[in-house]
């Protein structure tokens, strides 16, 4: 059957490449203009071109200060962070064969701010740094551990009550340290951190997370091509070739260091991972590989311009990053459920 | 073409296959058969290499465990018995899985995926839902697409669990001609049965498993007789003649 002869819009392998390019391409250039509005907004009235004046002059004054210092890590962070929710939920997603799987929905977020407040409570994370990445990536690891030893990847019931079971032992050993807390300003600034947000994080924390992210980011990314193969079920994709030994840990390691390194610098924002995939996936022909990248991209657009988002709409007190993307995903999440409940979601 | 020698699968120190060796030659439609939990279905997995197993299974002369798993991949195809298709991808996408083993990362698919491809399609009848959805596909043609993707990868060896089950009367005939054709062509075909008027008709040969063992083997007319399904089934069969063919009916309980 050629081409030709297919009746538009539907998808045959290389018309879902073509149209997964396409939106790689177009989603590409939406970040790089949401990057570029997130350096241009802000409270101080520094502008693009005042900068590119003072970067010309080569002088360093408050804009390239607030540029560099200030608005620089938040979009960069937003840039990784974004992209590193978006690439876990559509790796999980594929590797648990499961449209709900998402790291903060499964608990691993929450998981990896328990291991951030140990870092930070314990006082830890000032003697040094590096803790703080890794006692969240350690968290993270865990819970991705205990959530495959307790679902085993098959039904969306275990897998959200897995989710569930970790999420709230994570939330009450957290509050426990809060509770036992002897400052509470230090409480209060943990509760606030915990809320999810990009303000104030110099370019000290993108150091700190970066390379994991990176790194994370790469193994998720490598996972594509296997993640087709099991959309067959595990035993179809083992006798086709997929070491699915690898390919769990692959996606366990990816999403710990990725999530784990975001959530100690900037908290818990969850849904991303779960708006992201699932609204793109009928652009990409529901192709598992094409998923991934373009679910990266996808998560650092909505980040970037959730930001600027909570800059613009409160900007007196700014509205927390992550209150507003639960606020928005977490409803998104019931529809789901419900569709779900119906049989009518992937 | 598929030679394996000595093959037991322990669940704990239990053995559900216990020292099975059997051949299947290019060209040769052989059929696993026996009563439930006489273990063809983990015999047929541990073949395939999606299940540990002691024992050597060998593809052509080389023993599988020395391969690579995407080389093993291209010399056999397994249908599982559980039809899954997990995202909304279209048919001939899932078709074109089974080009998996040849292909590298984000490639396009080469020349020869595609012919393979039309190929399995065409084999199958299910050119003409290329571009639907796999999540709204009815049960035959969900069992189609699969075993189509399970040609496409073009394997001289294809191993199939219960590729009829849950169909109805003309799918499982149609699917049945389509592994027979495949053999035609030189495929080894190994296929889990419990349709015995199906295996009687279409089958080179018979194995018959029971309590992990094999219990006899050879062609229909020899091994599916009153003797042995009596014993394997405990069911007497009713068999006759058309137009020079024999014919079976499972036909009551001992």
């Amino acid at each position: 059957m050629s081409e030709a002869s297919l009746p538009s819009g539907v998808s045959s392998p290389r018309n879902s490449r073509t149209r997964a390019g396409l939106t790689f391409a177009v989603l590409a250039v939406l970040v790089t203009a949401a990057f570029a509005l997130s350096m241009a907004i802000g409270p101080a009235a520094a502008n693009l071109s005042a900068l590119f004046g003072q970067l010309t002059g080569g002088e360093a004054d408050t804009a390239i200060l607030i540029m560099r210092e200030i608005r620089l890590p938040r979009a960069l962070l937003a840039l990784l962070i974004g992209a590193t929710l978006g690439a876990s939920g559509a790796a999980l997603q594929g590797l648990l064969r499961n449209p709900l799987a998402e790291p903060g929905v499964i608990g691993i977020s929450s998981a990896a701010a328990l291991g951030a407040v140990i870092a930070l409570y314990t006082g830890l994370s000032v003697a040094v740094p590096l803790a703080l990445p890794l006692l969240a990536i350690t968290g993270a690891l865990l819970a991705v551990l205990v959530l495959q030893l307790l679902s085993g990847g098959s039904s969306v019931l275990t897998l959200i009550l897995a989710g569930v079971a970790i999420s709230s032992l994570a939330g009450a050993l957290t509050s426990l340290a809060l509770n036992l807390s002897p400052n509470p300003f230090a409480a209060q600034e943990i509760v606030f951190w915990m809320m999810g947000s990009l303000t104030d994080r110099s370019l000290v924390y993108v150091g700190l997370a970066a390379p994991f992210i990176v790194v994370g980011l790469v193994l998720l990314l490598g996972s594509a091509r296997s993640l087709e193969a099991l959309t067959l079920g595990e035993e179809a994709a083992v006798s086709m070739g997929v070491d699915l030994g690898r390919l769990r840990w692959m996606i366990v390691l990816g999403t710990a260091l990725s999530v784990g390194a975001a959530t100690a610098v900037a908290g818990v924002i969850g849904f991303v991972g779960l708006v992201v995939p699932h609204l793109l996936r009928p652009l990409v022909g529901h192709r598992p590989a094409y998923l991934l990248p373009v679910s990266a991209l996808g998560g650092a657009l909505l980040l970037l311009v959730a930001d600027i988002a909570v800059r613009l709409v409160t900007p007196g007190a700014e509205l927390k990053l992550g209150v507003l993307t639960a606020l928005v995903g977490a409803p998104f999440f019931m529809w789901l459920v419900v569709r779900s409940r119906s049989g009518r979601v992937g | 073409m598929l030679s394996a020698h000595s093959i037991t699968v322990r669940i704990g120190q239990c053995p559900i296959v216990d020292v099975v060796s059997l051949n299947v030659a290019p060209g040769e439609f052989v059929g696993l058969l026996g009563p439930n939990g006489a273990g063809k279905s983990t015999l047929i997995r541990a073949l395939a290499g999606v299940a540990p197993h002691e024992g050597e299974v060998r593809l052509g002369d080389v023993p599988a465990a020395q391969m690579s798993p995407r080389e093993r991949a291209r010399l056999l195809s397994y249908l599982p018995q559980d039809r899954q298709i997990e995202w909304g991808i279209s048919v001939r996408e899932v078709v074109a899985l089974g080009r998996h083993p040849f292909q590298r990362r984000f490639a396009r698919l080469s020349g020869e995926d595609e012919a393979a491809i039309d190929l399995a399609m065409a084999e199958t009848g299910i050119a003409s839902i290329a571009s639907r959805s796999a999540k709204v596909l009815s049960g035959g043609e969900k069992a189609r697409v699969l075993l189509a993707r399970a040609l496409a990868t073009g394997a001289p060896l294809l191993l199939a669990d219960e590729p009829v089950a849950a169909l109805d009367p003309f799918h499982q005939l149609a699917v049945m001609d389509i592994l027979r054709r495949r053999a035609g062509t030189g495929t080894g075909v190994l296929a889990v049965l419990h349709e015995l008027t199906l295996a009687a008709r279409f089958l080179d040969r018979v194995i018959v498993m029971h309590r992990g063992g094999i219990f006899c083997e050879g062609p229909p007319e020899a091994v599916l007789v009153p003797e042995v399904l009596e014993q394997v089934y405990g069911v007497t069969p009713l068999t006759g003649q058309h137009n020079g063919e024999r014919w079976l009916l499972p036909w009551k309980r001992l």
